[in-house]
């Protein structure tokens, strides 16, 4: 009987200290092994459906797992190019001061220059360069963490790639994605980016100092923001002038206390 | 661009069932992707001949099936065919969480001998 599960199928076939329970041919018989191929090796088809996704995905839950263990609050931070990453997330680990410690992870095509504004600050946090690869994936994140003091780190922060598109479909193992929307973007970007904001659950408008000289119309960006992410929480915020800045940290002491 | 990263995934999961399957050469795939993937099928073809390229999938037929977004609408009991993440029912007007197809990113079939 199979010894994996009881199903009554396959043999003896147990192996012990890597030899066979079957006997060997003790018994002389005189049968060849060659037999006549009258077929054409006909193509097989095999059918997988399975998700192209589910490496990644395995990992995620792998690190989501560890990171819950190490009792962090994750945020993976998605937005175009520009619209303010690295800065929110300074001002986010300076404000938290003495309530909770930050640490990062960046991802960049290429140049360490936002981790370096971070380390200036004093921000643990280490650098994935990924090269020509538009995203982060599971695996980069769990090597790059392995890098950081994680017993220091109340929250860790991963900012992805700038790019609206291709992070969206990968999974990094985080509690909440986080999403920037700047008041010098279009207000239509999430219609045209639909699922990297469907996927937030919470979306952020950055650079409110300076909506009105972008002649940003924040009826038509909410709307559109809870059109596509009906689900997410929305903070409206200046990283630099610090208006708005409480109610997002306060989310996240909650959101940590939680957790 | 991921749809390199997608596709050499593809690639290595076909590989990996051929080989357990004592087959020497992939000669088609079967993908099936969703219209909400994220993913773009000519990218995911263009990607393809670079990433099968010295592997035993090399040449193998590409098949990419679309699948169409459809929601749920839990009020009429019924689906309904939805272009975004604004799932709002055409008959009833109300909008629904439940999307029931569209993400899909699939190895659907492999093909070998």
């Amino acid at each position: 009987m199979c010894k994996e599960c009881g199903c009554g199928l396959g043999g003896d076939d147990v192996k012990i200290g890597g030899h066979s329970r079957h006997h060997g041919h003790s018994h002389g018989h005189s049968h060849g092994h060659e037999h006549h191929h009258g077929h054409s090796h006909a193509p097989i088809k095999l059918d997988l459906n399975r998700s192209l996704m589910e490496k990644n995905d395995r990992l995620a839950e792998r690190n989501r797992g560890f990171f819950k263990a190490k009792k962090l609050l994750v945020l993976n931070v998605v937005s175009s190019p520009g619209s303010g990453k690295t800065t929110f997330i300074r001002e986010t680990a300076a404000q938290l001061a003495g309530k909770l410690r930050v640490g990062v992870i960046v991802g960049d095509l290429a140049t360490d220059n936002d981790a370096a504004r971070l380390r200036e600050a004093g921000i643990p946090v280490v650098q994935i360069t990924t090269g020509a690869v538009c995203h982060l994936d599971a695996d980069m994140v769990s090597k790059a963490a392995a890098q950081l003091d994680l017993d220091k780190v109340d929250v860790l922060v991963i900012e992805n790639v700038g790019n609206l598109v291709c992070p969206a479909d990968y999974d990094l193992g985080e509690d909440l994605r986080v999403v920037l929307l700047s008041t010098t973007e279009g207000e239509d970007k999430p219609l045209k980016y639909p699922p990297m904001f469907h996927s937030a659950q919470v979306a952020v408008i950055t650079k409110t100092d300076i909506a009105a000289a972008a002649g940003f119309d924040r009826e038509q960006a909410l709307g559109n923001l809870r059109r596509v992410s009906h689900h997410a929480e929305i903070f409206e915020l200046s990283s630099k002038t610090g208006q708005g800045m409480q109610a997002w940290l306060d989310f996240l002491v909650k959101q940590r206390g939680e957790g | 661009m991921h749809e390199v990263s997608i596709m050499a995934e593809a690639v290595r999961m076909a590989v990996e069932s051929a080989q357990a399957a004592g087959a020497g050469r992939i000669t088609g795939l079967r993908l099936r992707v969703g219209a909400l993937s994220g993913a773009v099928p000519d990218a995911m073809r263009f990607a393809w001949d670079v990433v099968s390229r010295d592997t035993i999938a090399a040449g193998a037929r590409l098949e990419i099936e679309p699948v169409p977004a459809a929601g749920w609408c839990a009020t009429c009991r019924a689906e309904f065919a939805c272009a975004d993440f604004f799932n709002e029912c055409p008959r009833c007007h109300n909008v629904s969480g439940e999307l029931r197809r569209g993400r899909e990113l699939d190895i659907a079939s492999v093909e070998m001998n």
